[in-house]
């Protein structure tokens, strides 16, 4: 055999031994999970509605505790929910609660989700401010997003084709809006989003399709609209009853019907820094901090 | 003594048999193993990339059934699979920008190598390389905030919709087919062109039945070149086609509606997922559609572009 043929094997003999060293040697990392809060980083991710309140605790919490740093990042409640269960983050935000499968994958990566309310937020419905339309109720906007209403003159507008924009599936906005809107809040409900829905990568996304598309219909958390440049929809539960406004009164009595809770899910009972950061965002500063960015304070303990 | 068509094995022993040569061969050995290591690792690096896919792509087709997977909706937090709307939107955006993009890019290419005037050359050139170099990112943002008001204003109910995104990706690609097809007409020998001139053949007759024939396999490596980048992109079309699931009726307003293209449901769900998950493998079947649409361009182009070849020698 000449010298050039071997060394032609065992080169190829030696590459195919790294990488059968490569791949087993990352097999072990892709099932253990990474050793959370271990340092004094918290790592803090998911909900896009819930991370400007985040950011605003985070560096609220840091003028206190200067030696804490926590780092905050957004992506979406699906985001961050798949981050706590990869074993990422110390906290996800969410702005719906896990699902069973969620909570499940959890368990089986050893990983126990303790949910905590935060925040309530209340979802407006917007359009364009040159949109006729001033209010309607959940059965309309069920029919519009499922595709069975598709012209603003049925339900009172212009004889023009509505423009449905949502939020992606990651996101846990979406996912609320699909049960409490979409399907009305009725369980054995299995009606989803019309296919021709938009679909934006962000709230911001939202608003900006929804401020320059005379036909456009959103949704968007209160802390993110700003009635300067989007109509904000009255929103009556059903036919012949009262629409009402979302605003922090009415969403903390109950009276705007599409109020939810926002949530933070730890990986096992709070501990250390991450259960000192979570009793001040319960405390008083922390809801201080909710009511100033538009969102509405949990009420006095309940 | 190493002439080029002789393999290297050979004139290696022959060397190693004169002897007495020591270190020269031996750096020569070394640097010979390091060469042939670096081109073996790229084909062993592609495997692993593919057997990677494989690997975790296909655990979705006897999970999720091909008639899931052939149905025409993608809801995927309802276990709803279907990859037609997100095939038929690449389909869509890739195949309006090869209509923009393609005349354009040749009709360009074709003024600037044998039309422009030296001044006007040396000015375009070098401007068609700097829009090559403009992050994909900065054009979807451009595209979202510039040229979807326009396109709204012309009557599309939404200003998101396959054109912008075709429009885009033909701005992305155009440099690509532009310069490499220029490349290509201007290696055309210059007895092509003087003799066809000689013949009394005008300009027009010249470029369009003798230099551009010749330069074909050139011309459709650029253009290929330029599709491979559309249909591969994704933050540029993410921001500007609406990704909307949904699957566009066949007719001439159907590039005026949103579509979700597969790249950009990769890239949008990729973060939501849990790994090991149902939906996490979808999307590595998605991965895999899209390595195999891109296989079977490439080797399109490399069939026509041997077919070319062939013919071309024969002709001579």
């Amino acid at each position: 055999m000449p010298p050039g043929r071997r060394s032609w094997g065992g080169i190829l003999f030696s590459l195919l031994l790294l990488s059968a060293v490569l791949i087993g040697g990352c097999r072990p990392s892709d099932d253990e999970p990474i050793e959370a809060g271990t340092g004094r980083a918290i790592q803090n991710k998911g909900s896009d509605t819930l991370v400007n309140v985040a950011l605003a605790w985070a560096e609220a919490y840091r003028a206190i505790h200067p030696e804490i740093s926590i780092a905050v990042t957004g992506g979406g409640s699906g985001t961050g929910i798949a981050s706590l269960i990869n074993g990422t983050v110390d906290i996800a935000n969410a702005s719906r609660a896990m699902k069973d499968n969620e909570i499940d994958e959890a368990r089986a990566n050893g990983i126990e989700p303790v949910e905590i309310v935060v925040a309530i937020d209340a979802l407006a419905i917007v359009l364009h401010p040159d949109n006729p339309v001033n209010e309607l109720t959940i059965p309309q906007l069920a029919n519009i997003f499922t595709g069975r209403i598709t012209n603003w003159a049925e339900v009172g507008g212009r004889n023009e084709p509505i423009v449905l924009v949502s939020r992606e599936t990651n996101s846990g906005t979406h996912v609320y809006f699909l049960e409490e809107v979409v399907r009305k809040g009725e369980k054995e409900n299995k009606d989803i989003f019309a296919p021709q829905t938009l679909l934006m990568p962000s709230s911001v996304g939202i608003t900006s399709e929804v401020r320059r598309n005379p036909n456009a219909i959103g949704y968007d958390g209160l802390g993110y609209v700003d009635a300067a440049h989007e109509k904000i929809l009255a929103i009556a539960p059903d036919a012949g009853e009262p629409a009402v406004l979302p605003s922090v009164a009415s969403a903390s009595n109950g009276s705007y019907p599409l109020s939810r809770n926002l949530y933070m899910y730890t990986a096992g009972e709070p501990e250390g820094a991450v259960k000192e950061y979570l009793d001040w965002i319960l405390g008083p500063e922390g809801q201080q901090i909710v009511a100033s960015l538009g969102f509405v304070p949990l009420k006095e303990s309940p | 003594m190493s002439t080029e068509d002789r393999p290297f094995a050979s004139s290696d022993s022959s060397i190693s048999q004169k002897g007495g040569m020591g270190q020269g061969i031996w750096s020569e050995r070394i640097i010979e193993a390091l060469i042939r290591a670096a081109g073996v690792s790229v084909i062993v690096v592609i495997a692993l990339i593919f057997v990677f896919l494989l690997r975790e792509g296909l655990p979705a087709f006897g999970e999720v059934g091909l008639g899931n997977l052939f149905s025409a909706r993608w809801y995927p937090i309802e276990d709803l699979y279907g990859f037609r709307p997100l095939i038929a939107g690449s389909l869509l955006v890739t195949f309006g920008a090869i209509l923009i993009a393609v005349p354009l890019g040749l009709v360009t290419a074709v003024y600037l190598g044998e039309i422009a005037p030296n001044w006007q050359r040396e000015i375009l050139k070098p401007l068609i390389e700097v829009l090559a170099g403009i992050p994909s990112i900065v054009l979807g943002f451009f595209g979202g905030v510039a040229l979807a008001p326009l396109i709204q204003r012309i009557g599309a109910p939404t200003g998101l919709t396959a054109f912008t995104g075709s429009l885009i990706l033909a701005f992305m690609s155009l440099p690509t087919i532009i310069s490499i097809a220029e490349d290509a007409l201007f290696a055309v020998p210059r007895e092509y062109r003087d003799g066809s001139l000689a013949i009394g053949a005008t300009q027009w007759q010249t470029i369009w039945r003798v230099l551009v024939p010749a330069a074909r396999s050139g011309i459709i490596i650029g253009i290929m070149l330029g599709i491979g980048r559309a249909i591969g992109e994704t933050m540029a079309v993410m921001l500007v086609t609406g990704n909307a699931a949904n699957i566009p009726e066949l007719s001439a307003g159907m590039f005026f509606q949103p579509v979700r293209t597969m790249t950009a449901t990769i890239a949008a769900e990729m973060g939501e997922v849990a790994q090991g998950s149902l939906h996490y493998n979808v999307l590595f079947l998605i991965g895999i559609t899209l390595f195999i649409i891109t296989f079977l361009i490439n080797s399109l182009a490399g069939w026509l572009v041997g077919g070319g070849r062939r013919r071309r020698s024969s002709q001579l």
